[in-house]
Order: C-alpha cells, then sequence, then structure tokens
C-alpha cells in the first residue's frame, strides 16, 4: 500500500468515526432530553402517586383529588375507539391491497389516506364536532369522542394492514390458490393471520396515539370537573343499561392533566406530574404490547 | 390468538349496534324519578357547567361541596368564557361561568335562540400588577403610568422604566401579560387603556399564568399582570404593586381581600359572573344548586383565593334569583371601577 493510498484511507476512517460520534452525539441529546423530562416527571410527582390518587375524583383540594373519572373517561373513549376504527380500519385495509382493482382511483384514495394521517388532530375534532356531536346529535359524549379519534387512528391502522399484508411473499398466496383456495379463504386463513403481528402492532400504536390526544377531545366538549362515572355496562337489568355510558359526559387524562398544570399552587403540579406519569405508564405498557405480540407472531412464522 | 376472526365481527357487530343505540331517540327511562323534561338537552338530572377558566376553580369548589352534601351530579367544563357562551346560547349547558359580561352579540344570539338568562355576579377576581422583588425603586404605579406602559402607542417607544418615571432605573422593562384569548387580557386593556384589547404587542404573552410567574421571578426588571390567586400563590417570589387610580381619592391601595371586598382597589377588581339559563332554572336541581351556590359561594372562593362580594351583594343577587330577573346590568361591554352594588341596582336590559 503506498501512501497515497494509506493516506486516503486514514481520512476516510477518520470521517467514519467523526460520523459516528455525531451519531452518538444526536442519539444522546434525544435521550437526555427524555430522561430529564422522565426523572423531572417522577421527582415531582412520584410521591402523589398512590391508591387514593388512582381512585378519586377531582376536588378543590389537591391532596383529596384524584384521576379516577379522568382515567375511567379514557378507557371508555378508547374502548369506542378501538371497537370502531380496528374493524373498519383492517377491513380497509385488506380491500385496498387484497381486492381493490390498482388504477387511478386507487391510488387517489390511496394518497388521501396518506396526508389524513398527516392532518392536525384538532381538525378531526371539529369534523367530530360538526358530525356525530350536532349532525347526528350524539351530544358531548363518550360516543362521540370515541368515534372522533376512531377517525384521526383510522389511517394509521389501515396503513399498518396495508404495510402487514404487503411483507407476506406472494408464494404464499400462489400456493393457496393453486390448492383450489378462494380469494376470501386466501384472506381469512392465510394473509390476515400472518399479518396478525403486524396489524396489532399498528393497532396498538394506533391507540396509544389516541389516548394522548387532548385537542380534538377540547373541542368535542369533554369537561374538566366530573365526581361520577358513566353508567356501568353490567348493571342490570341487563340489557337495558348495557349502552348508557355512550352518551355520558366524560373527562379524559391529558385534559385533567392540563388543568391541573394551570393551576397556581405546587401541590396542584404535582397532581399534574403524577397523572403524567400513569399516561406515560399506560403508553409505554401499550407499546411494550405491542413488542410482545410482534415477537410471538414473528416467531410462529416460518416461510 | 391476539384477534381471531371471530373477536373482529363481534366487534363490528357491537360497534353497530352501538352506534344503533346512540342514533336512536331517548327512550330509556332511566331519569329522576321526578322525570324533569330535560330542556336543554345532554344528560338527565345532570347539572352542565361551561365557561370562563378563571371561574372554573370557584365552580369546582361549589359544585364539589354541592355534590357531596345532596348527591346531585355537576359537570364543569373550560372552555372559556366564549366557548361557553357558544354552549349556552345553544342551550347544551345549564350555566355559563364568565369572566366578563356577556357582549352584545352573545345577547343577540341568544335571543335568537329564544334563551332568556340570568346574571349573576359571585365573586371578584383582582387583577394584580407584579414586579421581582428585587425591583426596590418602586411600590406603587398609578393608572396612568400603567396606560404609558401598556398602550398601543407605547409599542416600541416606551421600553425603560426611566421613560416612565426619571427617578426609575435607565433598564429595559420586561413586560409580562395575559395572552389575547383571555378574559384577563380584556378587561386589563379595557381598565387601563380605557379600551378592551387595545394593547401593544411587543410583551410576553401568555394564556398559561404560571409562565407569567415565573417570567417576573426571572427577571429583576420585570412588570406583568396576573390573577390575584396567582399572585397569593407566590407570595415570595413576587412583589405586589399599589394601584393608584387618579378617578378617586385613596390614594395607591395594594390587592387584599379587605381592599376589593371594600370597593377600594380599583379600577382592577373584575367582577366574576355566572349566567345561568332560565329554562334550566325551573328545574328543581338547578334551583337548588343556585340557591346553595349563592349562599356558600362567599366562603370557597375564599378558599381557592378568590374574592368575595359584599354580603348586601349576595342579598341582592338572591333577590334577583328569587324575582326571576332575566338580561344584563350592561351594555354588553365591561365597565370598570363600579362598586358591584350599582351593577345591581340597574334594571337588566
Amino acid at each position: 500500500m503506498d501512501q497515497q493510498t494509506a493516506k486516503i484511507v486514514a481520512r476516510r476512517k477518520r470521517e467514519d468515526r467523526l460520523f459516528k460520534l455525531l451519531g452518538i452525539g444526536c442519539t444522546l441529546i434525544a435521550l437526555a432530553t427524555l430522561a430529564v423530562l422522565l426523572g423531572n416527571l417522577l421527582y415531582t410527582g412520584f410521591s402523589r402517586l398512590d391508591w387514593q390518587f388512582l381512585t378519586s375524583f377531582p376536588s378543590r383540594k389537591a391532596e383529596s383529588a384524584g384521576i379516577l373519572a379522568a382515567s375511567v373517561g379514557t378507557l371508555a373513549v378508547i374502548a369506542v375507539t378501538a371497537l370502531t376504527a380496528v374493524p373498519l380500519g383492517i377491513a380497509a385495509g385488506v380491500y385496498m391491497e387484497e381486492y381493490a382493482r390498482k388504477g387511478r382511483i386507487n391510488t387517489i384514495i390511496e394518497v388521501n389516506i396518506a396526508n389524513l394521517a398527516g392532518v392536525p388532530s384538532v381538525i378531526y375534532g371539529l369534523l367530530g364536532l360538526g358530525l356525530f356531536v350536532y349532525y347526528f346529535h350524539l351530544g358531548h359524549s363518550i360516543l362521540s369522542a370515541g368515534l372522533t379519534l376512531g377517525l384521526l387512528v383510522l389511517p394509521i391502522v389501515i396503513v399498518a394492514t396495508r404495510e402487514a399484508l404487503r411483507t407476506i411473499p406472494v408464494h404464499i398466496r400462489e400456493a393457496a390458490y393453486a390448492l383450489g383456495a378462494t380469494k376470501w379463504q386466501v384472506v381469512r386463513h392465510h394473509l390476515v393471520r400472518y399479518a396478525l403481528g403486524g396489524i396489532s402492532t399498528g393497532v396498538i400504536i394506533a391507540l396509544s396515539r389516541a389516548i394522548g390526544e387532548t385537542a380534538p377531545l377540547i373541542v368535542i366538549g369533554a369537561v374538566t370537573f366530573i365526581r361520577f362515572l358513566p353508567t356501568s355496562p353490567f348493571e342490570a337489568p341487563f340489557p337495558h343499561h348495557a349502552f348508557d355510558w355512550l352518551q355520558s359526559p366524560f373527562a379524559v387524562l391529558p385534559n385533567q392533566m392540563f388543568d391541573w398544570t394551570s393551576r397556581p399552587t405546587e401541590d396542584f403540579h404535582r397532581n399534574a406530574a403524577a397523572s403524567g406519569i400513569v399516561l406515560i405508564a399506560v403508553t409505554l405498557t401499550l407499546n411494550a404490547v405491542a413488542i410482545f405480540v410482534r415477537y410471538r407472531a414473528r416467531r410462529n412464522i416460518k416461510w | 390468538m391476539f384477534l381471531s376472526w371471530r373477536g373482529l365481527v363481534a366487534g363490528s357487530a357491537m360497534c353497530g349496534l352501538a352506534l344503533l343505540v346512540g342514533c336512536s331517540p331517548k327512550t330509556a327511562p332511566s331519569g329522576s324519578a321526578g322525570g324533569a323534561a330535560s330542556a336543554s338537552g345532554g344528560a338527565a338530572g345532570v347539572i352542565q357547567i361551561d365557561g370562563s377558566s378563571t371561574v372554573f376553580p370557584v365552580a369546582e369548589a361549589v359544585a364539589e361541596e354541592f355534590e357531596t352534601e345532596t348527591k346531585n351530579r355537576v359537570t364543569v367544563g373550560r372552555s372559556g368564557t366564549g366557548g361557553g357562551f357558544k354552549k349556552f346560547i345553544r342551550g347544551e349547558v345549564d350555566i355559563c361561568n364568565a369572566s366578563r359580561p356577556i357582549l352584545t352579540d352573545e345577547m343577540k344570539g341568544a335571543k335568537e335562540a329564544g334563551i332568556e338568562f340570568l346574571e349573576l355576579p359571585i365573586c371578584f377576581d383582582a387583577l394584580t400588577v407584579a414586579v421581582n422583588p428585587q425591583a426596590t425603586w418602586l411600590d406603587s404605579i398609578t393608572v396612568e403610568e400603567l396606560k404609558k406602559i401598556w398602550e398601543l402607542a407605547a409599542q416600541e417607544k416606551i421600553t425603560k422604566w426611566n421613560q416612565i418615571r426619571p427617578e426609575w432605573p435607565d433598564e429595559k422593562i420586561a413586560l409580562f401579560g395575559a395572552g389575547s384569548d383571555s378574559g384577563t387580557f380584556d378587561y386589563f386593556t379595557e381598565a387601563v387603556c380605557g379600551k378592551a384589547k387595545s394593547s401593544r404587542g411587543d410583551f410576553t404573552a401568555s394564556e398559561d399564568d404560571n409562565t407569567l410567574v415565573q417570567g417576573i421571578e426571572g427577571d429583576k426588571f420585570a412588570l406583568g399582570y396576573i390573577p390575584f390567586a396567582y399572585y397569593d400563590a407566590n407570595k415570595a417570589k413576587l412583589k405586589a404593586l399599589k394601584i393608584d387610580w387618579e378617578k378617586d381619592t385613596l390614594g395607591p391601595i395594594a390587592p387584599s381581600a379587605e381592599a376589593v371586598v371594600g370597593g377600594q382597589y380599583n379600577p382592577l377588581s373584575r367582577p366574576l359572573f355566572i349566567y345561568v339559563n332560565k329554562k334550566s332554572l325551573e328545574k328543581p336541581e338547578v334551583k337548588t344548586f343556585i340557591d346553595y351556590y349563592l349562599t356558600n359561594v362567599a366562603k370557597l372562593a375564599a378558599e381557592v383565593k378568590y374574592l368575595p362580594l359584599p354580603a348586601k351583594a349576595y342579598d341582592m343577587v338572591k333577590d334577583r334569583v328569587a324575582k326571576v330577573k332575566t338580561g344584563s346590568g350592561f351594555s354588553g361591554a365591561p365597565e370598570v371601577g363600579l362598586p358591584v352594588e350599582d351593577i345591581l341596582k340597574r334594571e337588566p336590559k
């Protein structure tokens, strides 16, 4: 190796190292920000996090206030979101990927769905207000809120479903067809089954995004102070009250947290931090479930 | 499997059913035993309140106590005075919290929607002009001087303390004030500059009063205005200025419960209101709530650091409820520095 080459190699290696350092630096900045944020949240709020906090209604006294109404509200809204967005999204994704003829209309729809995923969430709030609250007269209720968030995450579910279907090798489809399976059988027994890992990951990510949404729910009319829970769907006599909860007014966790941060006194800020911890814990748990599901689904599939 | 086909189908069926149930007219006989007609929509038997975030803590305190004592149900939202009035005019809420009197447009809207309302002042907020504790050069300020600092014409011209009074330091004033969407901003500009929303724009504006507190705390040459509750919670970090109003002869007055209730802290005491839908007042639970409200708000407001009205004023408000006097005592614009009794004496139009 002559000197010239050695020089070039040395310079390239230097550049390599430089880039590596830069990369590490960037990663560290992101991680440090997250660590500081989390640390601050834990430091401020952790001592406030107890059974009383989780099971109390909001109150003017910070020490007896809690997040019961807000967390039940969040759960109920997300349940509606999941029940609407998941089946619709998966069905739409399967249709577009497997059934729709590739043509101009399909392309337009595709582009639109991709764009929808980037629309600011408050716009969905306005849409929900006009459509569900006023046009369908569903009121400022859990149902309106859940459906609005459902619209919000629908594109995410559709895109995730399509991506998951696309990873299935074409020879699986061909093999199934070769054995005389109908399209429906192929979709049902093979494609959806194999894509389930990817789909559930997408679904869970979509739901954890919905949980953190504030803006659309303020527009829909989430209240801040509420000291009662929606009627339980299991209240006797059985079917009569099963859906009452859908029409109930509600509070949600992010809004409760926002309200507390805007209060003048420190003790409410601690409450806000504590509800932040709960919110992060829920989101992280969901993400962990997503990773686990994906791992299990991948493990069972060999092709 | 995590999601089976059966689960999916069941799920879709559930949503379909849920939608149906949601859309179908309410027939469930789940209302209260009295069967009170739900004139203002929404869940039966629930008293619905929305509006100003400034009034929210007071409403929350009253609602909390009321619920514990009577087992009635109350919800309180905080979509701002303007947002609250929108829902109020649509008949979606029974009570609207307001940090300013109802505006002409809103009165018109209510009239068109056939909504009559009662205007009830419930307590005071005292806008507090605060500086950094290290600002040793002043303890009081006149309204004229405040105007000189905050008026529209001051923009980019009045930037240093010594432009107001020559003996004050030759340093830049760091200004902090409410964001233009808040009732605090409307009231302060009305009281100081003479016209609502007429203010210089080159100051640090925030809808979050905690941000303003931090700003003033962090800068020796800062000056800002915040609601009294935020000053009260941060007394150690801020210095409240005494306000000297040229239109009265009281001299500089510090913000305090006594000065506000006694009617001396002018023009920066502002009354806060609730507006009650007349139809809602016919519902027994709302009537009980309003009676409870007016009897207990003085104590509860003080607890959340707002300032009660004079006792006489509450009697007048109760009288207004008893006689169901509808309409607003204002002409669609806030007026500053008026004793609340004078406002109440006016025949609502």
